[in-house]
């Protein structure tokens, strides 16, 4: 690791003014320190800062401070089902204790050449090239993808939070604004080292999750190498309003396949006043893969994923 | 720069640089060697220590961020008594090597005093290369029983 100086102030001021990488829970940021993917000479410890709650207000949406922990929110009853199961499905209990939502919306992807600073890596060191295209590639992206990098988002709840509409809401010493979680995440196009929205001297401040009375029923969908403690090699999220046996609404974001969270739109539109049974679910789920890029060992997700859509609609559906 | 750690009850003073991890703080600077360095990349579990009574990553913690009290598996065991969770490691046999026990008995604390209803998906993050499995999670449920019978007699 590199030297850098640490800072931990009290105020959003002293910490937007700092020009320093913040430090919330360190499960991302210490763990690319360590491996020098990240060398930041300056680091401000953002933890001390009024970054925290849980409440649901007047309107009805739910507002997140970023610097909550991923198993409090997870924990917390007035959190929709499908934001709960998606970080219960995520990391170990023990990194869930630590890491913070807003760190894991900025989390950096897990391609493993993006963490081997002895690899070229496009997002790493702009125009050295991109291994996976022609080398390990199992776990990356078919959808989103370009010929610079075709490394998939890796957090679990930004899925679930891209289905639902949920905005963030960034603090800087410019004031604050409001960004859909949807367009903060940028393509990788020629600029895959862009990832984001976030300007500098900017910070998540909170997240909200717009009302939705029927997420109640909602759920997602985690299939993997490994039972638990895993990535997704594919994900969903789906929330399900289903009225006298025919889909009245529908969300639907999936995970694992695409370079940023990548909601179905196509698929909710094929459900939306359809019946919700098996046939519908599948018929709908065919168009969800639609403009997938398979590479040499990850064309398996192109199948995946439409299977993965069904089994997330079955569950809720019957759930 | 100077810190300030509360480990296992007592207050310690220490100069450190800002990378010293609170592994390496409380195995090389304070020789409390019961935490383990399996990965030093947050995948292992072997180093789980409690910060404020939850199980965290020692290897991933920045020891000049710990505000809150920290226990290992040292501070565990009261008047000359193993925790009732150690106890049932020992009488499950619930390990081989050893190296990753001290990181699954203190998650293992943690399973018992949150009564989890799943025990292996919740012991997920603390990987046993002797693949002791089994018997950890029969361990764990041995204590979760005993507590059980424990709070019942109160
Ligand atoms: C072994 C392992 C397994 C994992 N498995 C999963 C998984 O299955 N699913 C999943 O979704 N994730 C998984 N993760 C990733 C984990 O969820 C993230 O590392 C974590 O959520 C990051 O949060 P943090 O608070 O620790 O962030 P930090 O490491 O503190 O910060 C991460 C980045 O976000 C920035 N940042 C932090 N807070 C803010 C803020 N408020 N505003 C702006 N920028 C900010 C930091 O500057 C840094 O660049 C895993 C991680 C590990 C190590
Ligand atoms: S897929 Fe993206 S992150 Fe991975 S090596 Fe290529 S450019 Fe780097
Ligand atoms: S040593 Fe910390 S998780 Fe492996
Ligand atoms: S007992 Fe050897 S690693 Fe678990």
């Amino acid at each position: 690791m590199r030297a850098f100086e640490l800072t931990a102030p009290t105020t959003l001021d002293e910490a937007l003014t700092s020009g320093a990488t913040a430090l919330a829970g360190g499960t991302t940021l210490v763990d690319l320190m360590k491996l020098d993917v990240l060398t930041p000479p300056r680091v401000v410890d953002i933890n001390a800062l009024p970054l925290r709650g849980i409440e649901v207000d007047p309107a009805g949406d739910l507002r997140i401070g970023a610097l909550e922990r991923m198993s409090a929110v997870a924990a917390h009853p007035q959190v929709y089902p499908v934001i709960s199961r998606a970080l219960l499905l995520s990391a170990s209990q023990q990194l869930r204790n630590m890491a913070s939502i807003g760190g894991n919306l900025m989390q950096r992807t897990r391609c493993g050449y993006f963490r081997d600073v002895a690899m070229p890596c496009n997002r790493r060191d702009p125009g050295s090239g991109c291994p996976a295209i022609e080398g390990a590639n199992r776990m990356h992206a078919v959808l989103g993808t370009s010929d610079a990098c075709v490394a998939t988002h890796a957090s679990d709840l930004a899925v679930a939070l891209v289905a639902l509409d949920a905005r963030i809401e960034l603090v800087s010493t410019q004031g604050g604004r409001s960004v859909a979680l949807a367009d903060f995440y940028r393509l990788p196009g020629d600029t895959p080292e862009r990832e984001h929205d976030l300007r500098p001297g900017e910070l998540i401040g909170e997240i909200v999750v717009p009302r939705l009375d029927w997420a109640a029923r909602s759920t997602y969908v985690k299939v993997r190498d490994r039972q638990s403690y895993e990535f997704a090699l594919c994900s969903v999220a789906v929330a399900l309003d289903v009225r006298d046996g025919r889909v009245a609404d529908v969300r639907i974001a999936a995970g694992g396949v695409g370079t940023v969270p990548w909601r179905l739109t196509a698929v909710e539109a094929a459900l939306r006043g359809g019946p919700a049974d098996e046939a519908a679910f599948e018929a709908a789920a065919q168009v969800a893969a639609d403009g997938a890029r398979p590479l040499s060992h990850n064309g398996y997700k192109t199948a995946l994923l439409p299977r993965t859509v069904v089994r997330a609609l079955l569950e809720v559906s019957r759930g | 720069m100077d810190i300030t750690l509360e480990v296992n009850g007592e207050t310690r003073h220490l100069s450190i640089d800002p990378r010293v991890t609170l592994l390496d703080a409380l195995r090389e600077r304070l020789g409390i060697t019961g935490p383990k360095k399996g990965c030093d990349r947050g995948q292992c579990g072997a180093c789980t220590v409690h910060v404020d009574g939850r199980p965290v990553l020692a290897c991933l913690t920045l020891a000049a961020t710990v505000r809150e009290p920290v226990r290992t598996v040292e501070g565990l065991a009261a008047d000359g008594r193993p925790h009732p969770v150690q106890q049932a490691f020992a009488e499950q046999d619930a390990l081989q090597c050893g190296f990753c026990t001290s990181g699954q008995v203190m998650s293992a604390v943690a399973a018992v005093e949150q009564e989890v209803a799943d025990v292996r998906e919740f012991m997920s993050g603390n990987l046993c290369r002797c693949a002791a499995y089994p018997n950890i999670v029969a361990a764990v449920e041995q204590a979760r029983s005993t507590k059980e019978s424990a709070d019942a007699r109160v």
